[in-house]
């Protein structure tokens, strides 16, 4: 729950980023958060009412917007994802997803140096940003000057864990593996981009032109933060329909409903290149407001509205 | 029976067949991940402390728990004995079981004796509880030295920092949670 002065600050980082994005030659969009049809991602649980489902991301209308011709969007939508509550995590919270045509995974990740910096400029009285240069989060002092590391997710494994990234998956310990040895060391000093993911775990992402075994997608990490998830788009509408095939069949053994989403296919090849990029806004503002926990940076959590 | 989602602080489920308590949790999904709920536990009864890593699909027990007022009456050898006052049931802890909580236990005390099935394995006290003390070095009125507390040993043995004018045969009250003096007790 934010105070009257956290919910100002929470205001002035929207207002910030807004400013960001309409500079950089985008027009915000506001797609439906009630649809009949979703993705197939068998790691989301989403709500349900009605044969409905609430969004657990805004990306399927953001792409077919795309496909209109729209080349550079973004949107700050509430998202809902059940089984999802903690220290990080609330069933309801708030997205930034942008997408731009005609460009790929390394340009976003110059964007979220860049969207950062912006904020630092602009914002410098947030707690966050007490020391000039820098992030102050739980202990870390982060360094915002560009260019951030790059790291891959095989080197991270090597370098944080001591194992093979193949050895991993092949024993179903990635996850695992990735949230108890490996997260709590990334972006400590300066943010880190953990990115080129085996392509198993990148569902819409495109595979790397140089080595097709893992996708061209990133995850954003600030003071062990998992703060935002990019990709280049997977145009291919056959590879994109194998993939959701895979995750349909998951979601049947579940015993949970799924069908192909066939309005977005039908878009999808209209797209060409593009690249989009989620990022967990409520995070961004518990970095920036020095806030513990997600639950200091957002108006209400959800135990409060009973 | 519980399942992970219902995992939290303070949760008490039961794996191969004992109780454990968890005493952290932290809820993590790693972006187009699986769930992952990774805790630290306290078996309640060897006291034994481990961590573990649990997903959505897992299931727990719910141990068989349950409080009973009961009165502390007396200690023979490494066994504390204590009576259900209504059935007249008697059961016993071991000093190792009671730990620090024996720094506070006077006969005919009542607490709340944890069962897990049939067998006691903790109590709980009273958050506040009046001791008497038993040595204490006499109060000079008028000590300028500076301090603020002095040390006193009560009925049970143990040691506490005390304002000075607390003297020997006082009854003080002391918050069990923290060891710490709160006031002295007229009677």
């Amino acid at each position: 729950m934010l105070t009257a002065n956290g919910l100002r600050q929470r205001s002035e980082v929207l207002q910030a980023i807004r400013a960001f994005f309409f500079a950089n030659g985008y027009i915000e969009v506001d797609t439906p958060v009630r649809l009949p049809v979703l993705l197939p991602e068998s790691h989301l649980i989403p709500f349900t009412g009605h044969g409905w489902f609430l969004q657990t991301s805004p990306e399927l209308c953001m792409k077919r917007l795309l496909a209109r011709g729209c080349t550079r969007i973004f949107q700050i939508c509430h998202c809902f994802r059940q089984e999802e509550s903690g220290r990080l995590h609330q069933p309801e919270f708030n997205m930034l997803e942008w997408y731009q045509r005609g460009e790929n995974y390394e340009y976003l990740m110059g964007q979220c140096e860049a969207l950062l910096c912006h904020l630092h400029r602009t914002l410098p009285h947030l707690p966050g940003f007490a020391s000039p240069g820098f992030l102050c989060w739980n202990n870390c002092r982060i360094s915002l000057t560009p260019p951030w590391e790059r790291l891959t997710v095989a080197e991270a494994f090597r370098r944080y864990a001591d194992v093979e990234v193949d050895w991993a998956l092949a024993r179903g310990l990635f996850d695992e593996i990735l949230v108890t040895r490996i997260e709590g060391h990334l972006g400590r000093d300066r943010p880190v981009f953990l990115c080129d993911y085996p392509i198993e775990l990148g569902s819409l992402a495109r595979g790397c032109r140089d080595n097709p075994t893992v996708a061209e997608r990133f995850e954003l990490y600030v003071a062990g933060v998992e703060l935002a998830n990019g990709f280049s788009e997977l145009v291919d509408v056959e590879e994109q329909r194998q993939r959701f095939a895979g995750e349909i069949e998951k979601l049947r053994m579940e015993g949970r409903e799924a069908v192909m989403p066939e309005a977005f296919m039908a878009d999808l090849e209209k797209i060409g290149a593009a690249a989009g990029i989620a990022l967990g806004l409520d995070r961004l503002v518990m970095l920036l407001l020095r806030s513990p926990s997600i639950s200091e940076a957002i108006p209400f959590i959800f135990e409060e509205l009973q | 029976m519980y399942t992970a989602s219902d995992l939290r602080k303070g949760l008490k489920i039961q794996i191969d067949g004992e109780p454990y308590i968890i005493t952290e949790f932290d809820f993590s999904k790693p972006g187009k991940g699986q769930a992952l709920y990774r805790t630290k536990m306290r078996n309640m009864i060897t006291g034994n402390q481990f961590t573990q890593t649990y997903r959505s699909n897992d299931k727990f027990e719910r141990p068989n728990l349950e409080e009973r007022k009961m009165q502390f009456l007396y200690a023979q050898d490494d066994e504390y004995h204590f009576m259900d006052t209504t059935s007249y049931e008697q059961i016993y802890l071991t000093g190792e079981q009671l730990g620090d909580r024996l720094n506070f236990l006077i006969d005919n005390m009542e607490v709340q004796v944890l069962f897990f099935g049939d067998r006691p394995i903790d109590i709980s006290l009273p958050t506040f509880v009046n001791l008497e003390v038993t040595v204490a070095d006499p109060w000079v009125k008028g000590d300028t030295s500076g301090t603020d507390t002095k040390p006193v040993t009560v009925q049970t043995g143990f040691q506490l920092q005390v304002p000075p004018f607390v003297e020997q045969g006082d009854k003080i009250q002391i918050d069990t949670r923290t060891g710490t003096y709160i006031t002295r007790v007229k009677e």
